[in-house]
């Protein structure tokens, strides 16, 4: 099974966008035409505790949640977070953690989180141009120009690091 | 149809529209509380009861006048409707109830684990577990259908994966048609004093015996045929699990957990070598196969706490037994930085108080650096728990304790432990803070009675607080805590140096709802305006008079 499944963890702080960002990249897939599941804890997200939220997508995907230690991409928005979800990720599975993207690069701070699902996009089989319709749909129009940018920051990063190609996946 | 990427909360809200649900009432409970939301943004009927014992009568007259009707709610708030519960299976309904119970196994956002399994083998109703979003979205339908058929409410277990997960949802292209309420008398099948009580109750059992019958044969169970070496009973999210750990395995999936297919299931568990159980929380199906003389093996004890996933599986198959690795400890949640109860806890670790608390975000107040919280149990339980306290304490203590309690969950079930307090006063009096933040914060700003405004947020009746505690006799005194802490700290110090019984409500808005909540009021104040105006044309009497 896990061979034909994506498995992508997001995990940050609550107000740092996790969930949104988890939003944009299940709709992204969707788009692409996969079966998409998604699983995560509400209820403490607002009250700043920790949020993991985990996106699974491929032909057929059955649990939502990603089996520990299975995750094939693990992308962090909070530093602090970083070596407490570390267990989640698979052997040999990319980390995408903070400061992959410079938040000084960013016009809006607040963009970090899809500045680094800019950089997941370029490990994955989605079409950029899905992903950016995915990130425009789930934000209002005066967020569009900071999160594209983000998005293309992000993106132009993980290309640049090489590692893109060395992980996508077939 | 094209497919939506839905949560199963999301999914049953748009089951309720397509089903023709006249009405949909619950209280908020993580994770069950977007179900609502949801069906009130699809243009459905949906309001917010002062609990949940509540939801289900309103629900359940519903019914009783041939109207559908959906009561939602999280697992514990079963135990406060389950009064009305036990007897609605007597009664049964004339239209349709569907009583939503989200359960969450793992206590992600809960003070038990309760499984709520066992309350439709204890009430006598069927019950059904929907997988994912997209079996939310059929089953409902199939609840529906067999409230009707068998005149029963029936229960829909959810738990907090099913709820909180999104998956892709196929919509039916033809709803179903709605039904048209009206009222037929049946005095013996709604009053229920003993006389007509028992024949309801032997009624019970007789639809439930033919529900089991229907389960040996309907389609809410899939037997999927594989491997003669394993083969896995299994019910809602676990089936998931299941099938992704042990792909090989004959599975029979369970869609109707009350009454179960007996007969079915133990054709199947003949058919393999080792039969094996699983299921989230308590041994449920297990005990009952067994019960029936099934040779099935159970989860390992070390299963039955926390919610399930394929790791878990796995080792459950294997017979591993070894110490799991523990969760991932992240960082808890804490009350907001601006959230204005932070001068309460303060002043309540000052004066070294006994707290009785209770459910809410200020439950967090039992968190560094206050750690001011003694006591959490139950929705409305601060107040008889101070008072149980105040009662046996030695004066010293017994002067020191106060209860806490939020202004939604005062709505909820507070207001009776008032009234036990004028009517058994302690010997010191006692002292209860409402923290009255205009919203029940903790499950994502609802509204309430007190609120004054409707699930949709619109302008309606509005329950006073002070007024409830005046009416009753009790010294009420408001105050923002957060603008005058100093004040708030020694009004709380004046109070339990007094051997009276009073109440404080510590009033100011929820941080994170505060601008929300700045517009809602600014609607419904005109909505009240044109009201009052339209009042006055027509001649109306005004309120006052």
């Amino acid at each position: 099974m896990s061979h034909t499944v994506t498995n992508v963890i997001l995990a940050g702080l609550g107000g740092q966008g996790v969930i949104k960002a988890s939003d944009i990249l299940a709709d992204a897939a969707v788009r692409a035409g996969f079966d998409v599941k998604k699983a995560e804890v509400h209820g403490m997200s607002q009250r700043g505790g920790s949020v993991t939220s985990d996106i699974r997508f491929g032909v057929k995907v059955l649990s939502p949640m990603i089996p520990r230690g299975e995750a094939d991409f693990l992308v962090v928005l909070a530093p602090s977070e970083v070596e407490v979800t570390r267990p989640l990720l698979r052997p040999g599975g990319v980390l995408l953690a903070p400061d992959f993207v410079p938040e000084g690069e960013l016009i809006n701070k607040r963009s970090l989180n899809v500045a680094l699902l800019g950089a997941l996009s370029a490990y994955l089989d989605i079409p950029e141009r899905i992903f950016l319709d995915a990130v425009r749909a789930a934000l209002a129009e005066r967020l569009h120009a900071a999160n594209e940018q983000a998005f293309q920051q992000g993106r132009a990063r993980a290309a640049t690091s090489g590692a893109a190609a060395l992980g996508k996946r077939q | 149809m094209e497919k939506r990427l839905l949560s199963g909360d999301e999914a049953v809200a748009l089951a309720a529209r397509d089903t023709g649900i006249a009405l949909g009432t619950g209280y908020p409970g993580t994770p069950s509380t977007e179900i609502l939301e949801a069906f009130g943004a699809l243009g459905g009927s949906a309001q917010w009861a002062p609990n949940e014992k509540v939801a289900l009568e309103v629900g359940l007259g519903a019914a009783f006048g041939g109207g559908r009707a959906l009561v939602t709610m999280k697992h514990v708030g079963l135990n406060v409707a389950a009064d009305p519960l036990f007897t609605a299976a007597y009664t049964g309904v004339t239209g349709a109830l569907v009583v939503v119970t989200a359960d969450d196994p793992g206590m992600a956002s809960s003070q038990n684990e309760q499984d709520n399994r066992r309350y439709a083998i204890a009430a006598g109703l069927p019950m059904l577990s929907p997988a994912d979003p997209q079996e939310a979205y059929d089953y409902f339908f199939r609840a529906v259908e067999l409230s009707e058929r068998w005149s029963l409410p029936v229960l829909f277990r959810m738990t907090t994966r099913v709820c909180h997960s999104k998956a892709l949802v196929t919509s039916r292209a033809t709803p179903m048609t709605p039904r048209a309420p009206s009222f037929v008398r049946d005095i013996p099948g709604r009053v229920m004093v003993p006389a007509f009580a028992r024949p309801a109750h032997r009624k019970l059992r007789a639809k439930l015996a033919d529900m089991a019958a229907f389960g040996e044969t309907s389609d809410l169970h899939t037997v999927t045929e594989g491997s003669r070496d394993l083969g896995i009973v299994t019910d809602g999210v676990c089936a998931l699990h299941a099938a992704e750990a042990s792909p090989g395995a004959s599975f029979f999936k369970i869609g109707l957990v009350h009454p179960l297919p007996i007969e079915r299931l133990r054709t199947f568990a003949a058919g393999v070598k080792r039969c094996q159980v699983i299921e989230e929380g308590d041994p449920v199906i297990a005990d009952a196969l067994r019960a029936a003389g099934i040779a099935v093996e159970s989860k390992p004890e070390m299963f039955r706490f926390g919610e399930l996933d394929v790791g878990r599986v796995r080792r459950i198959l294997a017979r591993d037994l070894s110490t799991e690795p523990p969760l991932p400890k992240g960082k808890p949640p804490e009350l907001c930085a601006a959230c204005p109860y932070h001068p309460v806890f303060a002043a309540l670790r000052k004066l070294d108080c006994i707290v009785a608390g209770d459910i809410g975000c200020y439950t967090l107040g039992v968190m560094e650096p206050y750690r001011a919280l003694d006591t959490c149990v139950a929705m409305g339980a601060s107040i008889g728990v101070g008072l149980g306290l105040r009662h046996v304490l030695p004066a010293d203590q017994a002067r020191r304790v106060v209860s806490i309690i939020g202004d939604s969950t005062f709505i909820h079930s507070g207001v009776s432990g008032l009234m036990e307090m004028v009517y058994n006063p302690p010997k010191l009096g006692h002292v209860i803070i409402v923290l009255d933040n205009g919203i029940t914060a903790m499950t994502g700003q609802q509204e309430h009675p007190g609120t004054g405004r409707t699930l949709e947020h619109e302008a309606t009746g509005k329950i006073s607080i002070e007024g409830l505690a005046r009416a009753m006799g009790i010294d009420t005194t408001i105050i923002d805590p957060f603008a005058n802490p100093a004040g708030f700290a020694t009004l709380l110090a004046e109070k339990l140096a007094a051997p009276l019984l009073s109440l404080i409500v510590a009033r100011r808005p929820c941080v994170l709802a505060a601008a929300d909540i700045r517009g809602w009021e600014k609607a419904a104040e005109a909505t009240r305006a044109a009201q009052a105006c339209a009042g006055a044309a027509c001649g109306a009497v005004p309120e006052d008079a």
